[in-house]
């Protein structure tokens, strides 16, 4: 083993001249530091779980330019353009940003590069924090692009220092696909000598190239075709991908990604395709390897793509049908698929049966904003709430229950006109809301607001700004007031005169702070009753920002209180019940009450719960007065 | 030798960096270590795990439900939720301080009386720490994690007295904070070998 450095951020620590340097890196990280010895310049990202850390780390390199950019489309197009103008350049998302940028994407698929261009994207198999299992892959077939598939951080590494040279020889963009356990897995990477800079590229102008009109997409197309050819050659022969003999030739296991990993640990002897360079697909290579064994099994996470594409070859492979349908691939899956296949019988389940313990479900911090809108949400059972991606989809959850959909990023907006629409053909209309944060509304909220206002669909839009992109980590955007790095940034949106600009009437914008519950109440009511499209926009920042200023925690008077639960309402996790009762009232109906106190640790001193209170017994303690003693020296 | 040791916890307990910490000292000793890490939402106080293997070389990341030797639990009840993982001949160490969500407080749901009992019942060897309580008493509840790593420091394939080092070394050059970590460490590892500390 080499000298492990132990910085904790994993940078270069000086190490004795004769041993490698080996580095403790997630996936997101080594793949960072080996596009920077790749010389990348531009690095533009939209945060995105699990891809987020790869622009986040880039940006320690002061030569290199990075930034969050408004969404992934834009990323691309700003990463893309670097490639144009002759800089190496780099795009990361998450499995789904990539469906925002696909359009540029397929156009950059015909126009090809400048100086090396890759687009870093981290599909989430196992959906731990996404709308949605996708498989990246699939744009490499539908844009004629390659695609790398590290199945570690050290495998990141070194494609990532690979893959703008490749760009480069084939005037192609590069899918580096990523997945869960590459990106967020850290492992010991050993970090290779220095490389040459990059060759200079000089921009030249090339219409015929980078304007794509029906005119030049014919020779487009030809450079394209002649493009996948070579680049199939290149796979047939890449060293991403290996063949590992392997003793027992009864099962052959073709692996790309992670599970291959998963495939050596589950059948140490099985003669092992590795397939790194999977995209074209080497058919070359995987007939040779099905000729040395008796049958195949295929493993892939996401889609079957290299399962179809070797069953369209003619080959008789075994794959998804003795997997799991979706989700990563773990060592005991592949150990029953080939039990499966060589007829070999079950052994009894290791491990003991799951006790069943309370859901411990995300949830919205002490002193969040949205804590104040959701209490007001989750009593209008009449309204229909369109939510959106962010911490605010929390609001779907108990206790609020207040968000009828969440699809897409920006996609709220859009669906609440299309129900107010249909909410005109109802005889008893209900109210329709929106409810989107400030960074999801400038990636692609502002369009659907746009329409809103155009087609006088009635809805009451919550931008909730909280001043940060908060789900990923608190990212900056351009309504914070703040650059990547931290620093005053040279613009911040105003979001009244933006939504102004977008068509809303100026009596129908509300600024309001959700902290003040009544007084958010009455401007809800009001642009609810409002027969025009409103946007009432919350000012709380979220608490993990710098704008954040935290006060004393509250107490409750136990005295006061009658066990009414109505601070429970406000789903704070500050909020510690103490016992429970249920009480028959007169009537006969049955009333569960219940009695709490606050957890200091945690509480921020926002006061929504106090404000929930009807009984005043909530309070902030006055602080003790501190008697200093002025003793003689 | 392989040796799969599963963190638990709750977001903001510092999980992910007791087994950081776990799979540095372990590469730092000469065998090789991965460690799983999470992000998004599960950070907003939902169920922290993360996976750290040590051998001479490290294949799979993630580690299969029953081949856990070591399950470290920065609080009660999850270390219930996820004992189920622990290998006959493993064993987990458990914090007794409860965390309880909204989804109780609420009345929603029910936390479990009494989380090790309940282990020990499945027949589990689990051995309870006051780490909760040993860390506010030194003055801060994020001492948790480290009173916890000092009660595993038995356990492990390497020196107690390594695994301190590389907790300190996350406090370079913050001497009470390193005085702070090194006596919630002596108190975590009195806990559970009271010779060797």
């Amino acid at each position: 083993m080499a000298a492990i450095s132990s910085h904790p951020e994993g940078d270069a620590m000086p190490t004795p001249a004769d041993l490698p340097q080996v580095l403790f890196l997630s996936g997101n990280e080594a793949l960072a530091i080996g596009a920077a010895e790749a010389g990348v310049s531009i690095a533009a990202a939209y945060p995105g779980t699990p891809s987020t850390e790869i622009v986040q780390k880039l940006g320690s390199y002061p030569r290199v330019h990075a930034e969050w950019s408004v969404n992934e489309k834009v990323a691309l197009e700003v990463a893309l353009g670097g490639s144009m103008a002759g800089q190496r350049s780099l795009a990361a998302m998450k499995h789904v940003g990539l469906n925002v940028a696909s359009d540029t994407l397929m156009s950059a698929g015909l126009t090809g590069v400048g100086a090396g261009f890759v687009v870093a994207v981290a599909d989430d198999v196992g959906f731990s924090s996404s709308q949605n299992e996708q498989d990246s892959r699939t744009w490499c077939r539908f844009a004629h692009l390659p695609v790398l598939e590290p199945a570690d951080a050290q495998e990141a590494y070194l494609m990532a220092r690979e893959a703008f040279d490749l760009s480069e020889r084939h005037q192609v963009p590069v899918l580096l696909r990523m997945t869960t356990r590459v990106c967020h897995v850290k492992r010991a990477v050993r970090i290779e000598p220095p490389l040459p800079p990059p060759p200079r590229i000089e921009y030249k102008k090339d219409t015929t190239r980078w304007i794509v009109t029906p005119n030049h997409v014919g020779r487009r197309l030809e450079v394209r075709a002649a493009r996948d050819t070579a680049l199939r050659d290149e796979a047939e022969s890449s060293h991403w991908n290996t063949i590992e003999p392997g003793a027992d030739r009864r099962l052959g296991v073709i692996a790309s990604g992670p599970a291959r990993h998963a495939v050596r640990e589950a059948l140490p002897h099985a003669p092992l395709l590795s397939i790194g360079f999977s995209g074209p697909f080497p058919i070359g290579l995987a007939r040779s390897f099905a000729a040395g064994v008796d049958a195949i099994l295929v493993v892939e996470e996401a889609d079957p793509l290299i399962e179809n594409e070797l069953r369209a070859a003619g080959l008789a492979v075994h794959g998804r049908s003795l997997l799991p349908p979706f989700g990563e691939i773990f060592s005991e899956h592949i150990a029953r698929a080939a039990r499966a296949l060589l007829g070999e019988g079950e052994p009894a389940p290791a491990g003991g049966k799951a006790q069943a313990v309370f859901t411990r479900p995300p949830t919205l911090c002490a002193g969040c904003g949205y804590l104040g809108v959701y209490f007001w949400l989750s009593r209008m059972p009449n309204a229909i709430v369109c939510g959106d991606i962010g911490c605010y989809t929390l609001g779907a959850s108990p206790p609020w229950d207040a968000i009828d959909v969440t699809l897409a990023m920006g996609a709220g907006i859009g669906m609440a006109g299309g129900i107010a629409k249909a909410m005109d053909k109802e005889a008893v209309k209900r109210p329709v809301i929106a409810v989107i944060g400030d960074s999801t509304f400038l990636h692609s909220g502002m369009q659907g607001l746009l329409n809103l206002t155009y087609q006088r669909a009635n809805v009451t839009v919550l931008l909730l700004d909280n001043r940060a992109t908060a789900m990923t980590g608190g990212q900056d955007n351009p309504a914070t007031g703040r650059d990547f790095n931290g620093n005053i940034a040279p613009m911040r949106v105003d979001f009244p005169k933006l939504v102004q600009a977008l068509g809303v009437r100026p009596e129908r914008i509300r600024s309001t702070d959700p902290y003040e519950l009544p007084t958010f109440l009455k401007v809800l009511r009001e642009e609810m009753k409002a027969d025009e499209p409103s946007v009432i926009i919350t000012t709380r920042p979220c608490v993990f920002t710098p704008d954040f200023e935290r006060e004393r925690p509250l107490v409750v008077e136990e005295a006061k209180c009658n066990g009414c639960t109505n601070c429970l309402d406000v789903g704070c996790p500050a909020l510690l019940v103490t016992r429970r009762e249920q009480r028959v009232r007169p009537s006969g109906t049955t009333v569960e009450l219940a009695w709490v106190e606050i957890d200091a640790q945690l509480c921020t001193g926002c006061a929504i719960c106090a404000k929930a209170c009807s009984r005043g017994a909530i309070v902030r303690p006055v602080p003790e007065r501190r008697v200093i003693k002025l003793e003689p020296a | 030798m392989m040796m799969n040791i599963l963190v638990v916890g709750i977001g903001g307990q510092g999980v992910m960096t007791a087994a950081d910490v776990l799979a540095r000292v372990a590469l730092a000793a000469g065998w090789d270590a991965s460690k799983t890490e999470i992000a998004g939402m599960s950070q907003r106080g939902g169920v922290v795990s993360s996976q750290v293997r040590i051998a001479r070389r490290v294949l799979a990341s993630e580690i299969v439900p029953g081949e856990v030797d070591l399950l470290l639990a920065l609080e009660a009840a999850e270390g219930l939720r996820w004992c189920h993982w622990i290998a006959p001949g493993g064993r987990a160490i458990v914090n007794t301080m409860r965390a309880v969500p909204p989804v109780v407080s609420s009345g929603r749901a029910r936390y479990p009386d009494d989380p090790v009992g309940d282990m020990r019942r499945l027949g589990v060897t689990a051995q309870p720490v006051d780490a909760g309580g040993i860390a506010v008493a030194l003055g801060d509840v994020r001492l948790t994690n480290t009173v916890m790593l000092g009660a595993a420091a038995e356990s492990l394939p390497f020196e107690g007295d390594a695994l301190l080092a590389q907790v300190l070394q996350n406090f370079a050059g913050k001497e009470k904070l390193r005085r702070l970590n090194a006596e919630a460490f002596a108190a975590g590892r009195a806990v559970t070998s009271p010779v060797a500390a």
